[in-house]
């Protein structure tokens, strides 16, 4: 019988869950080393000394703010190496050392502390960095370097650039049909990383690899990323009037991949319930087509994302599920009132 | 009555404890557009704390006078002559800062921080009082927006009152002379603002009730909450 077994009596909780703050960051730390290393192959050992700067600088600001605002301290979660990552993914490989460390220090301290750590931060941080970066030193955000240059001799000989303002080109003049000879990479070096982009960007299937270690592990839920692209790749084939290589580039082009998988998905800034979440990633996806295709710069995706955590607290105040039997005495209730 | 120590206390509360951009948040659209260079910001400071003390010493003084049903536009005739006064003073003996506060100059007729004090104070306090009050806020006014000014210029164009600082092989960081910097600053200098006034023992600035803003709905006005429970605890 069951009670031949030793009582123990203890106070509640009974169950605990296995799952931790730092094990999520670690797994979505482990998540991103593919990218890094196809980063790495592409363009060469800088990166590891660019995203080194980008996560010490990121830890350090966490360290020293916590201590500053005499709070307890928060390195052991990860966040802050997740985000200097994030950062160094989002920056082109020739970044100057100490603009990307102003980076880290924008997205810890401004956007993640100030509004109270981990958890708190209203928008993503490493997002914030970048566009704080871009719009402060456009000259060296966008110096794109080919990948594999490094091979053939300094990676600031050759500039090049992405395969975005290529595609924006297209649209603009309308000349789908010769998308193959003004969009300089072809498919499949797209999918491999064989094109001027950022860090993180470069590698389509790297990206996809960590995306399914992120599903597997159930950190991430796929109704975020699937529905960013899925909503984008609908837009670009309207808009490309049914050409599928306009899609498959705008899919595999710019920080798309990296957006949806791992800056969209972030617990903090991105929505509850089911329904909200794919509210939050169509919106994404409208945003990063209609910048992409009428902005004035190639690539939205951070703006979009950034823009669209901004209204969380909206699509969880609209989409938060009402108990059972309520709804209709309310609506009547306030009805009364006015 | 301690007549002295509180002329004292009207001049030096424009400083930090009741400053009128930093605590009070008055006058937030000229600060943040003219805030990119510090020339620009001292004769826009100076500019409008001359208005300040002309138009609370007259305020004041007419106080007794005017209805109470027409004071605002009464107040905004006052206000309009003394911008006039110095408007064309700018125009005649600093043309080069008249361009660069362009409409902003004409515009300190609708400066709320003039305004506000001509409600606020002037209209219910002695000459002296208001004179005094429009000088504390006047330099709380210039020395804000001047602060915010260098460090918008020095870290957006790399130099202080146009003179060149940082080499020009350190490129600036453009996002502070842009406005996202300027609210960027403005609310980092209000945060420290709001600590020195705390330190001195001051009682805090009276929060606003949550129900206009627009993020309420993420917080649930809980933070406005807390500081209401910690204060009834306090009395208790």
């Amino acid at each position: 019988m069951v009670l031949d077994k030793k009582l123990t009596v203890s106070a509640s909780p009974h169950v605990r869950s296995s799952v931790t703050t730092t094990g999520i960051m670690l797994d979505v730390i482990i998540a991103m080393i593919p990218a890094l290393i196809a980063a790495v192959v592409f363009f060469g050992p800088r990166v590891l000394g660019l995203t080194a700067v980008t996560v010490i600088t990121a830890v350090l600001s966490e360290y020293v703010s916590r201590k500053a605002m005499k709070r307890h301290g928060t390195l052991g979660d990860l966040s802050a190496v997740v985000t200097g990552m994030l950062l160094a993914f989002n920056l082109p490989a020739t970044m100057p050392f100490w603009m990307a460390a102003i980076g880290s220090v924008v997205a810890i301290v401004v956007v993640k502390q100030f509004f109270g750590g981990i958890g708190m931060n209203y928008v993503n941080p490493a997002l914030i960095g970048r566009i704080v970066l871009f719009v402060s030193f456009p000259t060296a955000m966008t110096n794109w370097v080919a990948a594999g240059a490094w091979h053939k001799g300094g990676v600031d000989t050759i500039t090049t650039a992405t395969p975005m303002a290529q595609l924006k080109e297209v649209f603009t003049g309308g000349n789908f049909d010769k998308i193959g000879e003004i969009v300089e990479p072809g498919l499949g070096e797209m999918l491999m990383g064989k094109h001027g982009a950022s860090l993180g960007e470069v590698c389509a299937i790297a990206l996809i690899i960590g995306g399914l270690y992120l599903l597997i592990r159930g950190v991430i839920s796929p109704i975020i990323p699937l529905t960013y692209v899925g909503s984008v790749a609908l837009i670009m084939l309207v808009a490309g009037r049914g050409n599928l290589q306009f899609v498959a580039y705008q899919v595999l082009g710019g920080g798309l991949l990296l957006g949806a998988i791992f800056m969209a998905t972030d617990y903090t800034t991105s929505p509850v319930n089911p329904k909200g979440k794919v509210i939050f990633a169509i919106g994404c996806g409208v945003l990063t087509s209609v910048i992409r295709l009428y902005g004035n710069i190639p690539e939205g995706v951070s703006f979009a994302i950034i823009i669209m955590n901004i209204l969380v607290p909206h699509i969880e105040n609209i989409t938060t599920p009402k108990p059972f039997g309520t709804p209709k005495e309310e609506k009547a209730a306030k009805e009364g009132d006015k | 009555m301690a007549e002295k120590k509180t002329l004292w206390h009207e001049l030096t509360k424009g400083f930090v404890s009741e400053n009128p951009v930093l605590r009070l948040v008055l006058g937030t659209c000229p600060t943040l557009a003219i805030s990119t260079s510090v020339t620009g910001s001292l004769g826009m400071g100076l500019s409008a704390t001359l208005v300040l003390i002309g138009s609370n010493f007259v305020v004041s003084l007419l106080r007794k006078l005017i209805p109470d049903k027409v004071r605002i536009p009464a107040y905004v005739i006052i206000i309009a002559s003394f911008v006039s006064i110095v408007q064309m003073l700018v125009k005649a003996f600093a043309p080069a800062i008249d361009q660069q506060l362009g409409i902003f100059l004409p515009l300190i007729v609708v400066n709320c921080i003039i305004l506000g004090r001509a409600e606020a104070f002037a209209g219910k306090n002695s000459v002296l009082a208001s004179t005094i009050d429009g000088i504390g806020m006047g330099i709380g006014f210039t020395g804000a927006i001047v602060l915010i000014a260098l460090i918008r210029e020095f870290f957006g164009a790399g130099s202080v009152a146009g003179l060149q600082i940082l080499p020009e092989s350190i490129p600036p960081m453009i996002i502070f002379i842009l406005p996202p910097g300027g609210f960027f600053v403005y609310g980092i200098l209000m945060a420290l603002a709001n600590r020195l006034a705390e330190r001195k023992d001051l009682p805090p600035a009276e929060l606003q009730s949550c129900e206009h803003c627009p993020m309420s709905v993420a917080c649930g006005g809980r933070f406005v909450d807390q500081a209401d429970n910690e204060k009834e605890v306090k009395e208790a």
